[in-house]
């Protein structure tokens, strides 16, 4: 299995090693067991959908609601998990804060995927100096590691929504052109890509309708897989204060406001952390069993 | 390109606009763009980064002067990653659909589950404020290693024992195998002897195609555990809104990218012979 939610593994999905050995020997995980990791990690997704959605209806308190006279307060029966540094509901703060995570991931991967595939597809199609062009651009944004590249161009455009998502998208948009256009190269010399060519379909369509079904398969993996990273360079963003500005309850910016407090309520640092964890393991849960199941090279 | 003038925040509140214009041609941003562009490269050439407000000047010796907290957190990271990701990745091979196997295969979901700096805060929690074993921030002696590497280590820890595991099944299966058992070599002599050398090259693939990572990762542990390192640096810069010393450590990460990927390259030929001649 390649590295999943790698924080910053530049040739996810395209250099596997160890997938490919575990298989042959047999040691892959039946199909059943990969049909529960994905109802697991898609069952707990909803779950975060859902508190993303309904957030603010759910939360027992406001998510900026403050207490000040039960101040860094550790699990009670009114506040289950507490509160924090200026009196505010742990619990609310955390169901609120989904939505932020969850959509800064979600719209980073989706953007990703579409400007990357759309560069993989002309890239790999066109060949030539237009593959030369935008294949020198994205080995260039390859050069700058991923988390590395989020944070300067976070620092650039300055924390904030926009910022983050900006940031991740870009970190993620080279490696998706590469696989996407390794892809293409393989299907372009097929017999129906030339037979739509010779007929005079025009390019445009033959990329739509003749190459881009053969690398969808692909870019729903990669995709799926990636959502678990952006989840962990939007907290990282979030921790070191470039991602979404307090008072907005995001989860890394919520650990970062609480390592000042850890010696007097470690409580403050242990939900966030959880609910980011959580989240990440069900995009990787759920995008290797979407692998597992889509690549037929897998079902050895 | 980035916004917020730097002549107008370096002079300060009280400035008055003569001020801030003599500092602007006095730091050469009343020049044209494509001057001050190939200005710039002329002195990247000749290690001159620019004019740091920091450091009030050069920003590459305070950089330099950094680099070696962050290369140590690096090479324990890396140590570590060797000492507890190999054996655990063997183990689980050759305890195959046993406990160890399962152990193993659960732990490693988890670690690529948790953002790093929040394991290094629940160290934090557990050893230093709860036990007071750790030091929890800062760099005072080896103590003050630990949960820093721990943190930035526990992902490629958790990659490198999948990759090992899956690549040992794989040689486990092979016919050299089989002669090494029948020319009566017990299981340990035929692992350690024979297939830890193939079981190697993964590791090193690991280690390379996750540099960005311990690069990326090493600026947010830096960060949580007050690393005097350049990671560290340059969130402080990013604050101080000092973009020529964001520049220079940006670079800087680059380099340090580009030089490991070539080391990985160099130490793949050494392991493995059968490349010596491709």
């Amino acid at each position: 299995m390649p590295e999943s939610g790698g924080g910053a593994d530049l040739y996810a999905g395209w250099v596997d090693p160890g997938g490919v050995g575990a298989q042959t020997a047999g040691a892959g995980p039946t199909r059943r067991r990969r049909g529960a990791h994905m109802l697991l990690g898609g069952g707990l997704l909803v779950g975060y959908v859902a508190l993303a959605a309904l957030g603010p209806w759910l939360a027992p308190y406001g998510a900026n609601e403050q207490d000040l006279l039960g101040v860094l307060a550790p699990a009670s029966a009114e506040h289950w998990l507490g509160t924090d540094q200026i009196g505010r509901d742990l619990l609310s703060r955390i169901v609120v804060g989904a939505r932020f995570t969850l959509t800064a991931a979600l719209v980073s991967v989706i953007l990703a995927a579409s400007v990357g595939a759309t560069v993989g597809l002309v890239a790999g199609y066109f060949g030539g100096r237009i593959d030369g062009g935008l294949m020198a651009v994205a080995d260039l944004l390859l050069t700058v590691p991923n988390l590395i590249l989020a944070i300067a161009i976070a620092s650039v455009i300055g924390a904030g929504m926009t910022g983050l998502i900006v940031a991740t998208t870009t970190s993620f948009v080279a490696p998706v052109a590469r696989l996407i256009r390794g892809r293409v190269l393989e299907v372009r010399q097929e017999d129906f890509v030339q037979a739509a060519r010779a007929v005079g379909v025009r390019d445009a369509r033959i990329l739509a309708r003749h190459v881009l079904p053969h690398a969808t398969t692909t870019l729903v993996i990669e995709t799926s897989l990636l959502a678990g990273q952006a989840v962990l360079i939007g907290s990282a963003l979030g921790f070191l204060g470039l991602g979404v500005r307090p008072p907005a309850p995001e989860w890394g910016t919520m650990l970062s406001g609480g390592r000042e407090f850890i010696e007097v309520a470690p409580h403050l640092v242990v939900a966030p952390g959880v609910a980011i964890s959580l989240l990440v393991f069900a995009f990787n849960v759920f995008g290797d069993g979407l692998r597992d199941r889509l690549d037929p090279r897998r079902h050895a | 390109m980035v916004p917020g003038d730097e002549a107008t925040l370096m002079a300060g509140a009280t400035a008055s606009q003569a001020d801030i214009d003599l500092l602007r041609a006095r730091l050469g941003l009343d020049r044209p763009l494509v001057e001050q562009y190939t200005t710039r490269l002329a002195g990247l050439a000749r290690g001159n980064f620019g004019y740091s407000s920091t450091f009030r000047g050069n920003p590459l010796p305070h950089v330099l002067a950094r680099l070696p907290a962050t290369m140590l957190l690096m090479a324990t990271a890396i140590l570590a990653t060797v000492l507890l990701g190999l054996p655990a990745g063997v183990l689980a091979a050759v305890a195959h659909n046993r406990w160890p196997d399962y152990l193993l295969s659960f732990l490693v979901v988890g670690l690529l589950a948790v953002p790093n700096f929040w394991l290094g805060l629940m160290l934090i929690v557990v050893l230093s404020v709860e036990r007071g074993w750790l030091p929890s921030f800062g760099f005072s002696g080896l103590a003050s290693l630990v949960m820093p590497t721990i943190a930035l280590a526990a992902r490629l820890v958790a990659l490198v024992a999948r990759m090992t595991r899956g690549v040992m099944l794989e040689e486990l299966a092979k016919d050299y195998v089989r002669t090494a058992h029948a020319k009566g070599l017990d299981t340990a002599a035929v692992v350690a002897r024979h297939v830890l050398r193939n079981a190697l090259i993964p590791t090193v693939t690991v280690i390379g195609l996750q540099t960005g990572y311990l690069l990326g990762g090493s600026v947010v542990v830096e960060r949580l555990f007050a690393w005097p390192g350049i990671g560290d640096l340059m969130i402080n810069a990013i604050g101080a809104r000092d973009h020529t010393l964001v520049q220079a450590i940006t670079i800087l990460f680059v380099v340090g990218f580009l030089l490991v990927n070539l080391a990985v390259d160099v130490l793949y030929v050494l392991i493995n012979p059968r490349l010596r001649h491709a």
